[in-house]
């Protein structure tokens, strides 16, 4: 079952284009990491996507138009946009009392079960709680939602390494299975690595670059080569060099394990580093193509 | 388009597309208008607390009232009413002045506070629509507040009342005149009445056009409520040397009279005749609620396109 299909999804601020023409198809049981700089146009489409902005082009989620049927969708949908969106007045039970007053999928026992394994009170506000207790909150009432979609914007923003491990925790242990999709933007791409099942670049409001995590990590190299081998390395056309404490490292994009084998000590990279290799390849033709492009209307 | 397009053939997902049917289509109504009343507790928290001021200063009133007694026996019965009804009327009107200055600070923040402060994203997370969403807010200055004024009305003019019989009764003065001077049960009848005409449907689409403001307004929502209104005064009286406009508002602000006939006189004092079949048949009550609809429509477009400010 396709949960996202989008075609040619367009939006404009003014002059800015946020999304030039995005394809993307998410299928049922994926998580989809949605990596790109400040400003590429993450948020907007996860908006889009959400039905919190007006766009041109097809989209489809669930097979719903998410811009005239929000209300709908949401029944199906959850999403964490950064924590600080939890209203700070609003005290732990009224939330839980909302939640379940207004969402026919929401399981309460569940909810509360999540909150016992913190710190939080029920008589606690929002405003009252750390940044971490407040994405626990969120998460807890995210999770007691059986929704087939969970779109995640920057979740982890601002939290310390604690919370941040414990949040993808409770999601891979608790929540995720075979049969949700989870799509994930994050600037801690280190964090998500090992959670994600698909990886998408999206750079200047396009996608620049998706493939599956096992495409990844079958495609994508990184050799720590020995000082003498240099030379040979180089040879392979690595597609970005970096020098560590000294030691040059290269990354290869569809280059023989064993050939690699020989030339130092080969490993999975970081998506960082294939990010910024990528993007460094992709960046001035994706600027040429953004700004040569007619500015449409806003909506 | 509906879910069951997608689903694919399980018992399990299934049940998942019967399940929203049986939520009741009022539930997120209800629950929107409860929220409301979390989030602004001034709701229930500013009448009560005009009602805790207007009865400690009645209860320093009442210690004298033995000795102002014999004065107003003395007095006419029109203005024996009039004596001893004063402080009833004077609380209900103040009551109502907490209910209008209430709902006008409600509404310019009902839109506008949900987008500063970004909760928008988590309220819009949630299956309820923006419709529900706009009517649950328009509710609080239509119906939450008219009724719990006339509720915190009544009952301290029940306490006022009872008040003034235990001192009588101790002072050993007869509480006759007291008690048919002042027939509570048609007062607060008569409040109603007025409450739910002129509180409610006159005033409407004043709390429409605030509403609407705040899901407009980027910053200082109560300029932008009141300037552009009187831009346009302005403007007709020096293009035009006329105040149609001017005397559009006062007649709105000034309100129902259709409602109760004869001005200048207490709405509620019983006695004064009702016209209610006046009130309904005036042209001013129908292109009001016309306005209110049309600015409540814009408000739920509004919150469809914006996000946090």
């Amino acid at each position: 079952m396709t949960v996202i299909e989008a075609r040619g999804l367009r939006k404009a601020f003014g002059a800015t284009i946020a999304l030039d023409g995005v394809n993307l198809r998410v299928e049922e049981g994926r998580i989809l990491g949605l990596i790109g700089p400040n400003g590429a146009g993450k948020t907007t489409a996860l908006n889009a996507i959400l039905g919190l902005t007006p766009y041109q082009g097809q989209l489809r989620v669930l097979g719903r138009d998410p811009w005239t049927e929000r209300d709908q969708l949401m029944r199906d949908v959850c999403f964490i946009a950064d924590v600080a969106v939890l209203p700070r007045w609003i005290r732990v039970s009224q939330a839980l009392d909302y939640v379940a007053g207004v969402h026919p999928r929401f399981d309460r026992a569940k909810a509360e079960g999540f909150l016992a394994k913190t710190t939080i009170r029920h008589t606690s506000k929002v405003r009252e709680l750390s940044k971490g207790m407040v994405a626990q909150l969120n998460l807890a009432l995210v999770m007691a939602i059986d929704a087939k979609l969970l779109v995640l914007d920057e979740p982890t923003l601002g939290l310390d390494i604690l919370y941040r491990k414990q949040f993808y925790d409770s999601l891979l242990n608790d929540y995720f299975d075979r049969s949700r999709t989870i799509v994930v933007t994050t600037h801690q791409v280190e964090e998500v690595q090992n959670v994600l099942t698909d990886l998408m670049f999206i750079h200047r409001g396009r996608i620049v670059f998706a493939c599956s995590m096992e495409e990844f990590e079958s495609r994508y190299l990184e050799v720590m080569v020995h000082p003498e081998q240099v030379a040979a390395a180089r040879a392979l056309k690595p597609i970005y060099e970096r020098r560590v404490f000294g030691r040059s490292i290269l990354l290869f994009d569809h280059v023989d394990r064993q050939q690699l084998a020989a030339l130092g000590d080969v490993r999975t990279p970081n998506i960082a580093d294939v990010f910024v290799a990528v993007m460094g390849n992709q960046a001035g033709q994706a600027q040429g193509t953004a700004q040569g492009t007619p500015q449409g209307a806003a909506r | 388009m509906n879910t069951s397009s997608n689903a694919v053939p399980e018992s399990t997902l299934d049940s998942q597309v019967i399940a929203p049917a049986a939520m009741s289509a009022t539930r997120p109504m209800y629950w929107s208008v409860r929220r409301e009343v979390w989030e602004n507790r001034s709701i229930y928290v500013a009448p009560l607390a005009v009602a805790g001021v207007i009865l400690f200063g009645f209860l320093i009133r009442v210690i004298t009232l033995p000795h102002r007694m014999p004065a107003v026996w003395a007095l006419d019965p029109a203005h024996q009413r009039h004596a001893i009804a004063m402080p009833y009327d004077f609380a209900a009107g103040l009551l109502m002045l907490t209910q209008l200055l209430v709902g006008v600070f409600y509404c310019l923040d009902a839109l506008y506070g949900e987008r500063r402060d970004r909760s928008i994203l988590f309220w819009k997370s949630l299956p309820v629509s923006d419709l529900t969403t706009v009517l649950s807010k328009a509710s609080i200055p239509l119906v939450v507040l008219p009724l719990l004024t006339w509720a915190i009305t009544v009952v301290a003019q029940l306490i006022m009342l009872l008040l003034s019989t235990a001192v009588l009764k101790g002072s050993g003065l007869s509480v006759a005149a007291l008690w048919t001077q002042l027939s509570l049960f048609q007062m607060s009848l008569m409040l109603l009445y007025h409450l739910v005409t002129v509180h409610s449907l006159w005033h409407a689409p004043i709390y429409g056009w605030l509403l609407l403001v705040s899901g407009w307004a980027r910053r200082a929502a109560f300029l932008w409520a009141v300037l552009p209104p009187l831009a346009i005064v302005v403007v007709e009286k020096i293009a035009f040397n006329s105040s149609h406009f001017a005397a559009m508002l006062g007649y709105r602000f000034a309100g129902g009279a259709e409602a109760v006939p004869f001005p200048g006189r207490m709405p509620i004092d019983p006695g004064t005749p009702l016209s209610l079949g006046h009130f309904l048949s005036s042209p001013g009550l129908w292109a009001g609620l016309v306005f209110t609809a049309a600015f409540l429509a814009a408000a739920v477009r509004l919150r469809r396109y914006q996000g946090p400010i």
